[in-house]
Protein backbone atom coordinates (compact mmCIF):
# COMPACT_ATOMS: atom_id res chain seq x y z
CA UNK A 1 0.00 0.00 0.00
CA UNK A 2 2.55 2.46 0.82
CA UNK A 3 4.84 3.04 -2.29
CA UNK A 4 8.18 5.57 -1.73
CA UNK A 5 9.62 5.29 -4.67
CA UNK A 6 8.35 7.86 -6.25
CA UNK A 7 8.76 10.39 -3.47
CA UNK A 8 12.29 9.43 -2.89
CA UNK A 9 13.03 10.12 -6.67
CA UNK A 10 12.42 13.39 -5.63
CA UNK A 11 15.57 13.48 -3.26
CA UNK A 12 17.01 16.69 -4.59
CA UNK A 13 14.22 19.02 -3.72
CA UNK A 14 14.49 17.39 -0.45
CA UNK A 15 17.50 18.59 -0.53
CA UNK A 16 17.26 21.50 -1.14
CA UNK A 17 14.22 22.58 0.88
CA UNK A 18 16.67 20.72 3.79
CA UNK A 19 19.56 23.27 2.77
CA UNK A 20 16.75 26.50 3.38
CA UNK A 21 15.71 24.87 6.54
CA UNK A 22 19.20 24.95 7.79
CA UNK A 23 19.96 28.03 6.60
CA UNK A 24 16.90 29.48 8.57
CA UNK A 25 17.73 27.87 11.23
CA UNK A 26 21.34 29.03 11.91
CA UNK A 27 20.74 32.04 11.12
CA UNK A 28 17.57 32.91 13.51
CA UNK A 29 18.93 31.31 15.89
CA UNK A 30 22.15 33.58 15.86
CA UNK A 31 19.76 36.68 15.32
CA UNK A 32 17.71 35.29 17.78
CA UNK A 33 20.32 34.60 20.52
CA UNK A 34 22.27 37.73 20.54
CA UNK A 35 18.56 39.76 20.46
CA UNK A 36 17.64 37.62 23.52
CA UNK A 37 20.89 38.30 25.50
CA UNK A 38 20.42 42.08 24.73
CA UNK A 39 17.03 41.52 26.00
CA UNK A 40 17.84 40.11 28.73
CA UNK A 41 20.62 42.88 30.09
CA UNK A 42 17.71 45.18 28.92
CA UNK A 43 15.71 43.52 31.78
CA UNK A 44 18.21 43.62 34.16
CA UNK A 45 20.37 46.51 33.86
CA UNK A 46 18.66 48.41 31.32
CA UNK A 47 16.96 51.82 32.26
CA UNK A 48 13.60 51.52 33.63
CA UNK A 49 11.30 52.38 30.12
CA UNK A 50 13.75 49.93 28.51
CA UNK A 51 13.13 47.32 31.15
CA UNK A 52 8.68 47.68 30.62
CA UNK A 53 9.32 47.62 26.72
CA UNK A 54 11.05 44.80 26.99
CA UNK A 55 9.10 42.83 29.67
CA UNK A 56 5.73 43.72 27.28
CA UNK A 57 7.56 42.50 24.15
CA UNK A 58 8.79 39.30 26.06
CA UNK A 59 4.95 38.83 27.51
CA UNK A 60 3.50 39.84 24.36
CA UNK A 61 5.26 37.28 22.09
CA UNK A 62 5.29 34.73 24.73
CA UNK A 63 1.76 34.17 24.69
CA UNK A 64 0.36 34.69 21.44
CA UNK A 65 1.32 31.74 18.46
CA UNK A 66 3.73 31.91 16.05
CA UNK A 67 1.72 31.10 13.09
CA UNK A 68 -0.07 34.39 13.85
CA UNK A 69 2.76 36.33 14.40
CA UNK A 70 4.17 35.58 11.44
CA UNK A 71 0.90 36.01 9.37
CA UNK A 72 0.62 39.39 11.02
CA UNK A 73 3.85 40.38 9.20
CA UNK A 74 3.87 39.11 6.28
CA UNK A 75 0.25 40.16 5.44
CA UNK A 76 -0.77 42.85 8.25
CA UNK A 77 2.69 45.01 8.20
CA UNK A 78 2.12 45.62 4.47
CA UNK A 79 -0.91 47.98 5.09
CA UNK A 80 1.38 50.14 6.77
CA UNK A 81 4.05 50.05 3.97
CA UNK A 82 6.33 47.26 5.58
CA UNK A 83 6.32 44.71 2.94
CA UNK A 84 8.69 41.54 2.98
CA UNK A 85 9.54 38.48 0.93
CA UNK A 86 8.55 35.44 2.61
CA UNK A 87 11.95 34.61 3.09
CA UNK A 88 13.28 37.81 5.16
CA UNK A 89 9.66 37.49 6.80
CA UNK A 90 10.30 34.38 7.96
CA UNK A 91 13.90 35.28 9.69
CA UNK A 92 12.07 38.55 11.10
CA UNK A 93 9.45 36.59 12.52
CA UNK A 94 11.35 33.67 13.76
CA UNK A 95 13.92 35.64 15.34
CA UNK A 96 11.69 38.11 17.08
CA UNK A 97 10.02 35.00 18.34
CA UNK A 98 12.83 33.51 19.48
CA UNK A 99 14.45 36.66 21.09
CA UNK A 100 11.28 36.86 23.58
CA UNK A 101 12.04 33.10 24.37
CA UNK A 102 15.64 33.19 25.13
CA UNK A 103 15.57 36.70 26.81
CA UNK A 104 13.45 35.01 29.80
CA UNK A 105 16.01 32.01 29.46
CA UNK A 106 19.09 34.20 29.66
CA UNK A 107 17.44 36.54 32.02
CA UNK A 108 16.85 33.35 34.74
CA UNK A 109 20.98 32.56 34.12
CA UNK A 110 22.19 36.34 34.79
CA UNK A 111 19.88 37.00 37.94
CA UNK A 112 21.26 34.03 39.56
CA UNK A 113 24.78 35.08 39.31
CA UNK A 114 26.42 34.95 42.87
CA UNK A 115 26.97 38.33 44.69
CA UNK A 116 30.00 37.27 45.30
CA UNK A 117 31.47 37.47 41.79
CA UNK A 118 30.40 40.75 41.20
CA UNK A 119 31.95 41.68 43.72
CA UNK A 120 35.03 39.91 42.58
CA UNK A 121 34.48 42.24 39.63
CA UNK A 122 34.28 45.40 40.71
CA UNK A 123 37.28 45.28 42.98
CA UNK A 124 39.24 44.13 39.93
CA UNK A 125 37.97 47.43 38.66
CA UNK A 126 36.14 45.80 35.49
CA UNK A 127 33.92 48.08 33.84
CA UNK A 128 30.24 47.55 33.99
CA UNK A 129 30.81 46.42 29.89
CA UNK A 130 33.20 43.45 31.14
CA UNK A 131 31.66 42.60 34.02
CA UNK A 132 28.96 41.35 31.74
CA UNK A 133 30.66 39.74 29.01
CA UNK A 134 33.53 38.54 31.06
CA UNK A 135 31.98 37.71 34.41
CA UNK A 136 28.18 37.22 34.25
CA UNK A 137 27.14 35.49 30.70
CA UNK A 138 29.33 32.99 30.58
CA UNK A 139 28.45 31.60 33.41
CA UNK A 140 24.75 32.14 33.27
CA UNK A 141 25.05 30.77 29.66
CA UNK A 142 26.25 27.84 31.22
CA UNK A 143 23.67 27.03 33.63
CA UNK A 144 20.94 27.52 31.33
CA UNK A 145 23.07 25.94 28.30
CA UNK A 146 20.06 23.36 28.58
CA UNK A 147 17.05 25.42 28.67
CA UNK A 148 18.30 27.81 25.34
CA UNK A 149 19.25 23.66 23.36
CA UNK A 150 15.58 23.33 23.92
CA UNK A 151 14.52 26.38 22.79
CA UNK A 152 16.56 26.54 19.81
CA UNK A 153 15.36 23.21 19.10
CA UNK A 154 11.93 24.26 19.28
CA UNK A 155 12.64 27.04 16.67
CA UNK A 156 14.45 24.68 14.24
CA UNK A 157 10.93 22.85 14.05
CA UNK A 158 8.78 26.10 14.04
CA UNK A 159 10.94 26.92 10.49
CA UNK A 160 8.20 24.48 9.45
CA UNK A 161 5.52 26.68 9.37
CA UNK A 162 6.98 29.21 7.66
CA UNK A 163 6.15 27.27 4.26
CA UNK A 164 2.75 28.64 5.11
CA UNK A 165 3.71 32.04 4.08
CA UNK A 166 5.25 29.86 1.28
CA UNK A 167 9.24 30.10 2.26
CA UNK A 168 10.58 27.17 0.09
CA UNK A 169 12.20 25.15 3.06
CA UNK A 170 11.30 21.41 3.83
CA UNK A 171 8.12 21.62 4.14
CA UNK A 172 7.50 23.45 1.67
CA UNK A 173 8.84 21.52 -0.46
CA UNK A 174 7.17 18.58 0.92
CA UNK A 175 3.94 19.97 0.03
CA UNK A 176 4.45 20.22 -3.21
CA UNK A 177 6.39 16.67 -3.46
CA UNK A 178 2.82 15.64 -2.07
CA UNK A 179 0.65 17.22 -4.27
CA UNK A 180 2.51 16.32 -7.61
CA UNK A 181 2.70 12.47 -6.66
CA UNK A 182 -0.31 12.03 -5.17
CA UNK A 183 1.54 10.63 -1.99
CA UNK A 184 1.08 12.42 1.04
CA UNK A 185 1.52 10.36 3.48
CA UNK A 186 4.67 8.86 2.56
CA UNK A 187 6.41 12.10 1.84
CA UNK A 188 4.84 13.40 5.16
CA UNK A 189 7.09 10.41 6.42
CA UNK A 190 9.74 10.99 5.28
CA UNK A 191 9.96 14.47 6.01
CA UNK A 192 8.99 14.09 9.50
CA UNK A 193 12.08 11.49 9.93
CA UNK A 194 14.71 13.66 8.61
CA UNK A 195 13.07 16.88 10.60
CA UNK A 196 13.39 14.02 13.92
CA UNK A 197 17.00 13.33 12.48
CA UNK A 198 17.70 17.39 11.96
CA UNK A 199 16.14 18.02 15.62
CA UNK A 200 18.69 14.83 16.94
CA UNK A 201 21.68 16.04 15.37
CA UNK A 202 20.93 19.59 16.36
CA UNK A 203 20.91 18.82 19.85
CA UNK A 204 24.66 17.12 19.50
CA UNK A 205 25.95 19.67 18.16
CA UNK A 206 24.59 22.77 20.70
CA UNK A 207 25.69 20.38 23.74
CA UNK A 208 29.20 20.04 22.11
CA UNK A 209 29.21 23.87 20.62
CA UNK A 210 28.36 25.12 24.21
CA UNK A 211 30.89 24.69 26.36
CA UNK A 212 33.76 24.85 23.83
CA UNK A 213 32.73 28.56 21.86
CA UNK A 214 29.76 30.29 24.48
CA UNK A 215 31.33 29.36 27.89
CA UNK A 216 35.14 29.23 28.32
CA UNK A 217 36.38 25.63 29.03
CA UNK A 218 34.30 22.36 28.99
CA UNK A 219 33.93 20.76 32.23
CA UNK A 220 35.14 17.24 32.75
CA UNK A 221 32.40 15.32 30.70
CA UNK A 222 30.38 18.17 29.10
CA UNK A 223 29.12 17.85 25.81
CA UNK A 224 30.50 14.52 25.19
CA UNK B 1 -20.23 43.74 -1.76
CA UNK B 2 -21.14 43.03 2.37
CA UNK B 3 -18.85 45.18 4.06
CA UNK B 4 -17.39 44.39 7.91
CA UNK B 5 -17.00 46.92 10.92
CA UNK B 6 -14.54 46.08 13.38
CA UNK B 7 -17.55 45.94 15.28
CA UNK B 8 -18.15 42.97 12.56
CA UNK B 9 -14.65 41.16 12.64
CA UNK B 10 -14.41 41.30 16.22
CA UNK B 11 -17.69 39.21 16.90
CA UNK B 12 -16.87 36.67 14.15
CA UNK B 13 -13.58 35.85 16.15
CA UNK B 14 -15.24 35.77 19.51
CA UNK B 15 -17.64 33.26 17.67
CA UNK B 16 -14.96 31.00 16.62
CA UNK B 17 -13.51 31.00 20.00
CA UNK B 18 -15.37 28.29 21.49
CA UNK B 19 -13.58 25.93 18.95
CA UNK B 20 -10.32 26.87 19.87
CA UNK B 21 -10.99 26.51 23.55
CA UNK B 22 -12.85 22.70 22.60
CA UNK B 23 -9.79 22.02 20.96
CA UNK B 24 -7.33 22.73 23.76
CA UNK B 25 -9.69 21.08 26.12
CA UNK B 26 -9.99 18.07 24.19
CA UNK B 27 -5.89 18.15 23.63
CA UNK B 28 -5.37 18.51 27.42
CA UNK B 29 -7.54 15.97 28.68
CA UNK B 30 -7.00 13.35 26.66
CA UNK B 31 -3.04 13.90 26.18
CA UNK B 32 -3.26 13.77 30.32
CA UNK B 33 -4.92 10.53 30.33
CA UNK B 34 -2.83 9.04 27.83
CA UNK B 35 0.70 10.98 29.43
CA UNK B 36 -0.94 9.30 33.04
CA UNK B 37 -1.41 5.50 31.23
CA UNK B 38 2.18 5.61 29.90
CA UNK B 39 3.71 7.58 32.82
CA UNK B 40 2.26 4.51 35.13
CA UNK B 41 3.68 1.88 32.33
CA UNK B 42 6.89 3.42 32.53
CA UNK B 43 7.17 3.03 36.65
CA UNK B 44 5.84 0.18 36.77
CA UNK B 45 7.55 -2.07 34.58
CA UNK B 46 10.72 0.35 34.01
CA UNK B 47 13.52 -1.89 31.93
CA UNK B 48 10.41 -2.86 30.27
CA UNK B 49 9.21 0.10 28.85
CA UNK B 50 11.51 2.71 29.81
CA UNK B 51 12.46 2.73 26.20
CA UNK B 52 9.85 2.50 24.33
CA UNK B 53 8.28 5.12 26.34
CA UNK B 54 11.63 7.47 25.67
CA UNK B 55 10.81 7.08 21.74
CA UNK B 56 7.64 7.68 22.00
CA UNK B 57 8.31 11.55 23.59
CA UNK B 58 11.69 11.90 21.49
CA UNK B 59 9.05 11.36 18.24
CA UNK B 60 6.73 14.02 19.30
CA UNK B 61 9.09 16.83 20.67
CA UNK B 62 11.57 16.54 17.96
CA UNK B 63 9.15 16.55 15.20
CA UNK B 64 7.59 20.15 13.91
CA UNK B 65 3.77 19.60 15.17
CA UNK B 66 2.93 20.46 11.43
CA UNK B 67 4.09 17.40 9.97
CA UNK B 68 2.61 15.47 12.57
CA UNK B 69 -1.49 17.08 11.78
CA UNK B 70 -0.54 16.02 7.97
CA UNK B 71 0.49 12.96 9.15
CA UNK B 72 -2.46 11.79 11.35
CA UNK B 73 -4.70 13.83 8.32
CA UNK B 74 -3.45 11.89 5.87
CA UNK B 75 -2.81 8.71 7.55
CA UNK B 76 -5.91 8.09 8.81
CA UNK B 77 -8.15 8.60 5.41
CA UNK B 78 -5.10 6.40 4.07
CA UNK B 79 -6.35 3.95 6.78
CA UNK B 80 -9.73 3.87 5.49
CA UNK B 81 -11.17 5.88 8.24
CA UNK B 82 -13.98 8.99 7.04
CA UNK B 83 -11.79 11.74 8.66
CA UNK B 84 -13.42 15.58 9.66
CA UNK B 85 -10.77 18.12 10.44
CA UNK B 86 -12.11 17.75 13.42
CA UNK B 87 -11.25 14.42 14.43
CA UNK B 88 -7.77 14.71 12.71
CA UNK B 89 -6.56 17.75 14.58
CA UNK B 90 -8.22 16.34 18.04
CA UNK B 91 -6.37 12.74 18.09
CA UNK B 92 -3.05 14.49 16.46
CA UNK B 93 -2.98 17.30 19.42
CA UNK B 94 -4.26 13.95 22.15
CA UNK B 95 -0.92 12.80 21.11
CA UNK B 96 1.09 15.64 20.85
CA UNK B 97 -0.11 16.78 24.52
CA UNK B 98 0.46 12.99 25.96
CA UNK B 99 4.20 13.24 24.86
CA UNK B 100 4.95 16.38 26.43
CA UNK B 101 2.63 16.01 29.52
CA UNK B 102 4.71 12.53 30.02
CA UNK B 103 8.10 14.30 29.69
CA UNK B 104 7.04 16.94 32.01
CA UNK B 105 5.17 14.23 34.84
CA UNK B 106 7.83 11.76 34.84
CA UNK B 107 10.35 14.55 35.47
CA UNK B 108 8.08 15.15 38.92
CA UNK B 109 7.84 12.05 39.97
CA UNK B 110 11.60 11.63 40.02
CA UNK B 111 12.06 15.15 42.13
CA UNK B 112 10.75 12.85 44.17
CA UNK B 113 13.40 11.48 46.78
CA UNK B 114 14.83 7.55 46.33
CA UNK B 115 13.82 7.38 50.44
CA UNK B 116 10.08 8.36 49.87
CA UNK B 117 9.96 5.09 47.45
CA UNK B 118 12.60 3.18 49.91
CA UNK B 119 10.40 3.94 53.01
CA UNK B 120 7.50 3.11 51.61
CA UNK B 121 8.31 -0.36 50.22
CA UNK B 122 9.73 -1.16 53.56
CA UNK B 123 6.04 -0.63 55.48
CA UNK B 124 5.18 -3.12 53.02
CA UNK B 125 2.90 -0.75 50.58
CA UNK B 126 2.11 -2.78 47.06
CA UNK B 127 2.94 -0.71 43.81
CA UNK B 128 -0.05 1.43 43.87
CA UNK B 129 -0.14 2.22 47.23
CA UNK B 130 3.10 3.73 47.25
CA UNK B 131 1.94 5.36 44.66
CA UNK B 132 -1.37 6.40 45.58
CA UNK B 133 -0.41 7.48 49.30
CA UNK B 134 3.60 8.40 48.90
CA UNK B 135 4.54 9.49 45.39
CA UNK B 136 1.76 11.19 43.82
CA UNK B 137 0.56 13.63 46.29
CA UNK B 138 3.88 15.03 46.19
CA UNK B 139 4.84 14.93 42.68
CA UNK B 140 0.71 16.30 42.00
CA UNK B 141 1.95 19.49 44.14
CA UNK B 142 5.67 19.95 42.01
CA UNK B 143 3.76 19.29 38.80
CA UNK B 144 0.86 21.64 38.83
CA UNK B 145 3.31 24.98 37.47
CA UNK B 146 4.89 23.26 34.30
CA UNK B 147 1.30 21.94 33.90
CA UNK B 148 0.02 25.48 33.22
CA UNK B 149 2.60 26.51 30.93
CA UNK B 150 1.89 23.47 28.89
CA UNK B 151 -1.74 24.79 29.15
CA UNK B 152 -0.31 27.80 27.25
CA UNK B 153 1.48 25.76 24.71
CA UNK B 154 -1.35 23.67 24.19
CA UNK B 155 -3.88 26.67 23.32
CA UNK B 156 -1.30 28.57 21.02
CA UNK B 157 -0.50 25.49 19.18
CA UNK B 158 -4.23 24.72 18.38
CA UNK B 159 -3.57 27.56 16.39
CA UNK B 160 -1.76 25.14 13.90
CA UNK B 161 -4.94 22.94 13.07
CA UNK B 162 -6.06 25.45 10.69
CA UNK B 163 -3.85 23.40 8.45
CA UNK B 164 -5.99 20.46 8.31
CA UNK B 165 -8.61 22.70 7.85
CA UNK B 166 -10.18 23.16 11.30
CA UNK B 167 -11.94 26.47 11.74
CA UNK B 168 -11.11 27.96 14.82
CA UNK B 169 -9.70 31.37 15.91
CA UNK B 170 -6.69 31.72 13.31
CA UNK B 171 -8.79 30.17 10.71
CA UNK B 172 -11.54 32.38 11.29
CA UNK B 173 -9.15 35.02 10.74
CA UNK B 174 -7.55 33.98 7.75
CA UNK B 175 -10.86 34.16 6.19
CA UNK B 176 -12.14 37.62 7.70
CA UNK B 177 -8.89 38.94 6.65
CA UNK B 178 -9.06 37.52 3.04
CA UNK B 179 -12.83 38.61 2.69
CA UNK B 180 -12.11 41.95 3.92
CA UNK B 181 -8.76 42.64 2.97
CA UNK B 182 -7.85 44.37 6.52
CA UNK B 183 -4.43 41.56 7.35
CA UNK B 184 -3.17 44.13 9.55
CA UNK B 185 -6.80 45.13 12.11
CA UNK B 186 -7.29 40.87 11.52
CA UNK B 187 -4.46 39.01 12.88
CA UNK B 188 -3.72 42.12 15.43
CA UNK B 189 -6.88 41.36 16.72
CA UNK B 190 -6.56 37.35 16.60
CA UNK B 191 -2.54 37.86 18.07
CA UNK B 192 -4.95 39.74 21.01
CA UNK B 193 -7.11 37.83 21.41
CA UNK B 194 -4.81 34.51 22.35
CA UNK B 195 -3.19 37.13 24.37
CA UNK B 196 -6.13 37.28 26.26
CA UNK B 197 -6.54 33.37 26.72
CA UNK B 198 -2.45 32.96 27.55
CA UNK B 199 -1.37 35.99 29.73
CA UNK B 200 -3.47 34.52 32.49
CA UNK B 201 -2.83 31.22 32.44
CA UNK B 202 1.38 32.84 31.89
CA UNK B 203 0.64 34.61 35.27
CA UNK B 204 -0.62 31.82 37.27
CA UNK B 205 2.38 29.43 36.04
CA UNK B 206 4.39 32.19 37.46
CA UNK B 207 2.59 32.52 40.40
CA UNK B 208 2.08 28.85 41.26
CA UNK B 209 6.18 28.99 40.68
CA UNK B 210 7.06 31.17 42.82
CA UNK B 211 4.67 29.70 45.44
CA UNK B 212 6.21 25.78 45.41
CA UNK B 213 9.45 27.17 45.30
CA UNK B 214 8.97 29.41 48.65
CA UNK B 215 7.73 25.71 49.93
CA UNK B 216 10.59 23.77 49.45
Amino acid sequence: MLDFSSVLAAWPIFLEGLAVTVVLTVVTCTLGTLLGTACAWCRVHGPRAARVIVACYVEFFRNTPFIVQIFFIYFGLPAIGLRFASFPAAIVALTINLGAYACEIIRAGIESTPRGQLEAAQCLGLGRWHTFARVVLPPALSRVWPGLTSQLIIIMLATAVCSLISTAELSYVTNRIAAQTFRQFESYIIVTLLYLALSIGFRRLLQWLGPRFFFGCAPAGAGR
Amino acid sequence: MISFSTWDILRNLLFSLPWTLALSVIAFIGGGVVALLLLMLRLARRNLFERPVAAYVQLFQGTPLLMQLFLVYFGLALAGFETSPMTAAALCFTLYASAYLTETWRGCVEAIPKGQWEASACLALTFGQQLRHVILPQALRLSVPPTVGLVVQIIKNTSLATVVGFVELTRTGQMIANATFQPFTVYGLVALFYFALCFPCSMLGSWLEKRTRIQH
